[in-house]
């Protein structure tokens, strides 16, 4: 853009120092005439954004008041220049460009509001999700030191990692046993052909790793049971559901309830996909929805029955949402809440679901059971009997 | 009371496929009477004895059963009911 020289030279400048004393001195509206990934990058403390394309739009919410002092910065003083003489010409009476910009302000030591925690790749990286009020910088720097574990690397937690990878979640633990395989590609979007016969968290951990270089990949490349859940479940912050058998889901409920984590629990099968959140002690656990698990004649896994592809990347994205609201300790999760959702229709339905007092994990007479019988049910050994023995699987 | 009872996947070889079925009834117990009318291959699978069995979720315009008045629950015309089993896929 040519600087129209004969405007900017009716407009004022004022120095940084010049600016800041008439900023301590109160009763100045300060605009930022930078785009947004620049002001948050840094900015004068009060400095309101306002970028030179929305300037008309924008201004008479910044700056109401047409008679008050108003101070524009940018960069380097250009911008702001233009941007004065365009305020003046929409009748604005007592303006100022700061010349020098921001880069001589800090220059001259002055303070700016910066974003601390992250790298400037890391700003440019995650620049879509500080730029909303919900996330910010703050919101930001919690998801990068969020440790979040990941049971199963399949269809649920493919999408499920690559969305937290890609939001930049410090740390994604992967557990699972089973090795890639041609029939899971096609909804597994983390894995790929060249990868087949890799096991599956070595696959998924390349992926995450081509895709952002902030996650560390812890890969738990086998089986969980009550005696290795607690371990290995300890050092994360929340953990993601997707197992594919009863077993697994209600031993990591009942040791998420013992460590009080919280637990984002989907599962799928066919066209259709159930989805809550399973905070401990604050809503119900998975026990307080289903008490028992189906026989197994009436539990078909998705490999005997089938599950469309996409309808598992639905599910696991919106695990990967909720996941990411408890992080950032904002919005509604779906505590006390069931989501179904029936991809043929596209219809979504919410059950509500209530704490149990009777719950044998988390009513209010439920003691704390040995380790040894965490995840068991009535009837387990039948139900194990049944689904052919495979009773820690995950995938 | 004119209902509709969603049925899930895993039920569906019992109703011909049909994910959802409209019948009448003025509690649940009457309008899953009415479904294994239609369906009678379900009656085994949901229930043991006259009773639910325990592994069925019964949510009446997104409320569970259990926590009301179980089978005497009663319909209002509109009602959706939803018969949920655990899943375990992932």
């Amino acid at each position: 853009m040519a600087i129209d020289t004969e405007r900017v030279q009716t407009i004022e400048e004022i120095e940084p120092f010049e600016a800041a004393e008439e900023i301590n001195g109160g009763d100045v509206v300060l605009i930022d005439t930078r785009e947004p990934h620049e002001y948050q990058e840094a900015h004068l403390e009060n400095g309101k954004l306002v970028p030179p394309g929305l300037l008309a739009d924008e201004i008479a919410t910044a700056a109401p008041d047409k008679s008050a002092r108003t101070i524009l910065y940018c960069r380097s003083g250009n911008r702001s220049a233009l941007a004065a003489a365009q305020l003046q010409q929409l009748g604005y009476e007592n303006v100022a460009s700061m010349s020098g910009g921001i880069i001589q302000w800090q220059e001259q030591g002055l303070p700016v509001v910066a974003a601390h925690g992250m790298t400037p790749e890391q700003r440019e990286r995650y620049s879509r999700h500080t730029l909303l009020p919900e996330v910010g910088v703050d919101g930001q720097v919690k998801l990068l030191n969020s440790k979040v574990l990941l049971l199963g690397a399949g269809g649920l937690g493919a999408p499920t990692a690559l969305y937290l990878a890609a939001a930049g979640v410090g740390t994604i633990g992967l557990v699972d046993d089973d090795v890639v395989d041609a029939s899971n590609l096609q909804r597994q979007v983390i894995h790929n052909t060249e990868r087949i016969g890799m096991p599956k968290t070595t696959s998924a951990r390349i992926f995450i790793e081509g895709l952002n270089p902030d996650v560390n990949v812890v890969e738990h490349n086998g089986r969980l049971d009550a005696s290795n859940i607690l371990d290995v479940m300890k050092d994360y912050d929340i953990v993601v559901d997707g197992a594919d058998n009863f077993p697994t889901r209600y031993l990591l409920n009942d040791a998420s309830v013992r460590l009080k984590k919280p637990v984002v629990s989907a599962s799928i099968l066919g066209f259709d996909g159930q989805i809550s959140t399973f905070v401990p002690f604050e809503g119900p656990c998975y026990r307080c929805l289903y008490p028992t698990p189906p026989p197994a004649e009436l539990a078909p896994s998705c490999s005997a029955n089938g599950v469309l592809g996409v309808m598992a990347g639905t599910m696991g994205t919106l695990q990967a949402n909720e996941v990411i609201k408890l992080v950032l300790g904002k919005g509604e999760p779906l505590i006390g809440r069931l989501l179904l959702y029936e991809a043929l229709g596209t219809r979504f339905t919410e059950l509500k679901v209530r704490r149990d007092p009777e719950c044998p994990i988390c009513g209010e007479n439920a003691e704390e059971i040995p380790e040894s019988e965490m995840g068991q049910f009535p009837d387990y050994d039948a139900f194990c009997a049944g689904a052919g023995g495979d009773r820690q699987s995950i995938a | 009371m004119s209902v509709t009872v969603k049925i899930p996947t895993q039920l569906r070889a019992a109703t011909g496929g049909e994910a959802a079925l409209e019948v009448e009834g003025n509690t649940v117990g009457e309008v899953l009477d009415a479904v294994f009318d239609a369906h009678n291959g379900l009656k085994d699978r949901i229930t043991q004895d006259g009773d639910l069995r325990r592994f069925v979720n019964v949510y009446v315009s997104g409320e569970d059963i259990r926590f009301q008045q179980g089978l005497e629950t009663s319909i209002n015309d509109g009602d959706e009911v939803t018969i949920l089993p655990a899943v375990a896929g992932g």
